[in-house]
């Protein structure tokens, strides 16, 4: 990676916006990524993510902000930008006629790589997502999984210095997604600058050393997974409320933000952060309220607290936004 | 996966402009070509239609048709050979509908190639599969009577009208490619144009037995000019204004669809 200036930073996003028509999906974006680092954009659909990273890889123009790609502005040296990032999108954009191959060569021509050249990489990449027996085969016969290795290597033909990943495993079954988690860890190792999109805080976890989580088109939240663990608060205090009890009446008693409440099973959660103390002050506050425990618990946080938390509302079940968000997608 | 790779630095190569230009609509012309060697319904539909097409419109309705001196299966040539043209060059409709539902557009924009390569790719593709498809419409033309008395020259003439009209056709195609919204749409929008228009033509009967709006508009469209100068050429009819019309209409169909279908794939940004 021949980079002679002195800046570190692969990625630079500042108060990006974006609009369409009124709908104002990108409000004040801000991060940046440093030189070969992973970064996790993360959030419920419909925040932003997959707009984000179009922009970023210059396929849709914005509206206010400025955004850099290896010191280029997207804006104004598109082609600069574009020779230094990969793109591996939410659909596998593989030709499906064309043979695993086929595929790597035409991307490496595309790329601007010398024939010798593609056709090395093509060789190397084969080998190294695992698609040596099936590259002369037609990429329709080819599994889910097998589709999103074949993109991913396509994205990485010219070995880009960035890469953005949108929801890359969304689809996979989970040994697929083990096997491209390991891909994704070797290209870091290898020095990539790596972003990826995803809902899945576990993906996160696994992959990124530093997480921004968005939500209405907005940072609500950023750093490392463990930075961002201890700001929710590591276990959660579980109410089960007695038949007799006022759900509403009890619910409305605990002002915690972190409040969480399943009127089906008669459960409030709220994220246990000051321990004994809270555990006391919670159940203090429902005994003179008189209402009726059943039992109480402690339990380890899921994916779901930490979004609940950060977002107050729930990661995966925004039906109104997931569909929103697929409407917009039919329109392309 | 097994092993470390240490992985070799791959440079771009630094060339010119036009060879870039040339190389990525090299490569997306072999992609396009592949997509029709590989895909069943578009091998069948290449030698099918042309085959269809000559055998009912010469047996079916030949019998009942005068052509005056000329037998109906030297007169019909030209007009089932154009039709076959029209009917070829529509795939590019269809094709760029299919890449523009597809992610491979967006993955095609984010890399420094030249935009317009893959339209050039499905365009030169059309032209690939009409001289296909025209090879198979000469023999199938011999064996059910076609007799041209064209010399060397009169030929080279046909071929070169038929692929500037492929080309025409192709360009015209691409416009609606991008404007249609589902690929439903790509598929029938090029019959209720190409129907009609070949039709409404000099291609299955003489223009003069037609009602006089419906004769004033055959005898001035361009498929007719490009029917009647083929035939023409082929088997001797008179010529009039139609070897230069068609020219012209082609070359102008060309420069206006050209570049319009170029700034309109460029800005097309889904949502």
């Amino acid at each position: 990676m021949k980079q002679s200036s002195q800046n570190k930073l692969s990625i630079d996003v500042r108060g990006l916006q974006k609009s369409f028509g009124t709908l104002s999906v990108l409000k004040d974006i801000n991060f940046s990524v440093e030189r070969g680092t992973i970064l996790a954009l993360l959030g419920p659909n419909g925040a932003g993510k997959t707009t984000t990273i179009r922009i970023l890889s210059t396929l849709l123009p914005y509206d206010g902000g400025e955004v850099s790609i290896e010191g280029h502005s997207v804006e104004k040296e598109p082609d600069a930008v574009r020779s230094s990032i990969g793109l591996t999108g939410q659909f596998a954009a593989v030709d499906e006629y064309l043979t695993g191959e086929e595929n790597l060569l035409m991307m490496g021509r595309l790329y601007r790589l010398s024939i010798p050249d593609a056709a090395r990489r093509t060789e190397q990449l084969l080998k190294q997502v695992d698609l040596v027996e099936a590259s002369k085969r037609p990429v329709r016969t080819y599994s889910g999984g097998m589709k999103r290795r074949l993109d991913l290597a396509m994205s990485l033909i010219a070995d880009p210095p960035i890469i953005f990943l949108d929801e890359p495993t969304t689809g996979l079954d989970p040994r697929s997604r083990l096997a491209l988690w390991d891909m994704i860890k070797q290209l870091a190792k290898s020095g990539t600058t790596i972003l990826l999109t995803t809902q899945y805080m576990e993906e996160a976890d696994q992959l990124a050393d530093r997480i921004v989580v968005i939500d209405g088109g907005k940072v609500i939240a950023e750093g490392t997974a463990d930075s961002l663990k201890g700001e929710i608060g590591s276990d959660r205090l579980e109410i089960v409320l007695g038949r007799s009890a006022n759900f509403e009446k009890a619910k409305a008693l605990i002002t915690d933000k972190s409040l969480q409440a399943d009127p089906e099973r008669r459960v409030l959660s709220v994220a246990s952060k000051g321990g004994v103390k809270k555990l006391k002050e919670v159940l203090q506050q429902l005994e003179n309220a008189k209402i009726d425990v059943e039992s109480v618990s402690l339990h380890r946080p899921t994916l779901d607290d930490v979004f609940l938390t950060l977002t107050g509302h729930a990661a995966t079940k925004e039906e109104d936004e997931a569909t929103a968000d697929k409407k917009g997608k039919g329109k392309k | 996966m097994d092993q470390e790779q240490t992985i070799e630095k791959v440079q771009p190569e630094r060339r010119s402009y036009l060879y870039w230009l040339w190389s990525d609509s090299w490569v997306m012309t072999k992609r396009s070509i592949t997509h029709i060697i590989r895909s069943l319904d578009q091998v069948l539909s290449l030698i099918l239609f042309p085959v269809m097409f000559m055998l009912l419109n010469r047996y079916v309705l030949g019998g009942a048709i005068d052509t005056g001196n000329v037998t109906y299966a030297n007169y019909l040539f030209a007009g089932i050979l154009v039709q076959t043209l029209a009917f070829g060059a529509n795939y590019t409709t269809i094709n760029l509908a299919v890449d523009m539902k597809e992610g491979i557009v967006d993955r095609f924009k984010s890399l420094p190639m030249a935009s317009s390569a893959l339209l050039i790719g499905h365009i030169t593709a059309d032209l690939f599969r009409n001289i296909i498809s025209g090879a198979i419409i000469i023999i199938v033309g011999f064996l059910v009577g076609f007799r041209p008395n064209a010399t060397a020259s009169e030929w080279l003439m046909v071929v070169g009208l038929a692929l500037l009209f492929t080309l025409a056709i192709s360009w015209l195609s691409a416009i609606l490619g991008l404007l249609v919204k589902s690929l439903e749409a790509a598929q029938w929008i090029g019959f209720v144009l190409i129907f009609p228009l070949t039709f409404i033509s000099s291609a299955f009967v003489p223009t003069d037995t037609m009602p006089a709006a419906l004769e004033a508009f055959a005898e001035n469209q361009p498929l007719t000019h490009v029917i009647n100068a083929m035939r023409s050429w082929l088997v001797g009819t008179p010529m009039g204004d139609s070897a230069w019309l068609a020219v012209v209409w082609s070359i102008a169909i060309i420069a206006v669809c050209m570049p319009l279908a170029a700034a309109m794939f460029r800005r097309r940004t889904p949502r």
